[in-house]
């Protein structure tokens, strides 16, 4: 069980558009993440990289901003087996490169560009996801 | 280096946003997904919250000629619904169903000084790395054809 967290949710939310809304403003980009980080892979010399670089830093120093505001770090809980969390970011990694996005860069900047194809990804994974979750959870696990 | 302060500062909004909303925590992710079982909405909200403000800002931002910091705006100009979209997109929400982390939701994730998120973090690179190699084969093979194939009045 998670404890619902409508408040929470809806203004962590607002702060990634917000986040997604200053880097169109600032830097002219898509605040797409899988796109970011498929792009570190690439040669440290290319234009792209540096920004991208210093936004996922950014991203992973957030925890920080948390701590000092609260005393603590949120607390996470992850699937049971190692080979559920690398089996499943392999097929991550997979996806968003086929399919050229993930939940940030389809599901809220192309969706809010009423991308027809930002849309009928984001119902796509939503969709699999799902069925995965059910599959796992009362099928396998039941 | 102005571009570099100003990308990590919204990164760093960005990943508190995701931490704030619940996104970074797999068990929340996949209790969304959850409806039958242990079905938590709250996801739902994040979306709504995301999606108003990036639609509102996005229309005043874009009404600029240009970026602050750029000399334009890259915005993706694909319009075809094709079967690597939709399949990557099915095979990503699988993925994203067994482990419970997007990549949003686990860059944050990796500073919360855990190990989980770093088995996840190298799954998706490794997935990046091969799905590259796959299409940059299929891309070959598919010009190969079109050099053999081509009629004279090209294709339609």
């Amino acid at each position: 069980m998670t404890e619902f967290t409508p408040v929470y949710s809806l203004l962590g939310g607002a702060l990634i558009g917000l986040a997604a809304v200053a880097l169109m403003a600032v830097h002219g980009r898509i605040a797409g993440i899988s796109g970011m980080v498929g792009g570190l892979l690439q040669s440290p010399t290319s234009a792209d990289w540096g920004w991208r670089a210093a936004f996922l830093a950014g991203m992973i120093a957030s925890p920080v901003v948390l701590l000092i505001a609260t005393g603590s770090m949120p607390s996470i809980s992850v699937p049971p087996t190692t080979a559920m969390l690398i089996g499943g970011g392999v097929l991550v990694g997979i996806g968003v490169t086929f399919g050229s996005g993930c939940t940030s860069g389809h599901g809220v900047c192309g969706i809010s560009r009423f991308s027809a194809r930002s849309i009928a990804a984001t119902m796509t994974f939503m969709v699999t996801g799902l069925l995965t979750v059910f599959l796992v959870r009362h099928v396998i696990g039941g | 280096m102005l571009k570099l302060i100003s990308s990590f500062s919204i990164g760093l909004v960005f990943g508190v946003g995701i931490l704030v909303s619940g996104m970074a925590n797999p068990a929340k992710v996949l209790n969304f997904f959850d409806l039958f079982g242990t079905w938590d909405p709250s996801l739902a909200f994040v979306m709504g919250g995301a999606l108003i403000v990036t639609f509102v800002g996005y229309r005043l931002v874009l009404r600029r000629s240009a970026p602050l910091l750029d000399s334009n705006f890259s915005l993706p100009t694909k319009s075809d619904l094709d079967a690597r979209l939709i399949g990557g997109s099915a095979i990503f929400g699988i993925g994203w169903g067994i482990s419970g982390f997007c990549p949003g939701g686990l860059v944050p994730a990796l500073g919360l000084g855990r190990a989980e998120p770093f088995y996840a973090i190298g799954g998706i690179l490794i997935g990046i790395s091969l799905a590259k190699l796959a299409i940059k084969a299929l891309d070959a093979k598919t010009e190969s054809k079109a050099d053999i194939a081509t009629p004279a009045t090209g294709n339609t």
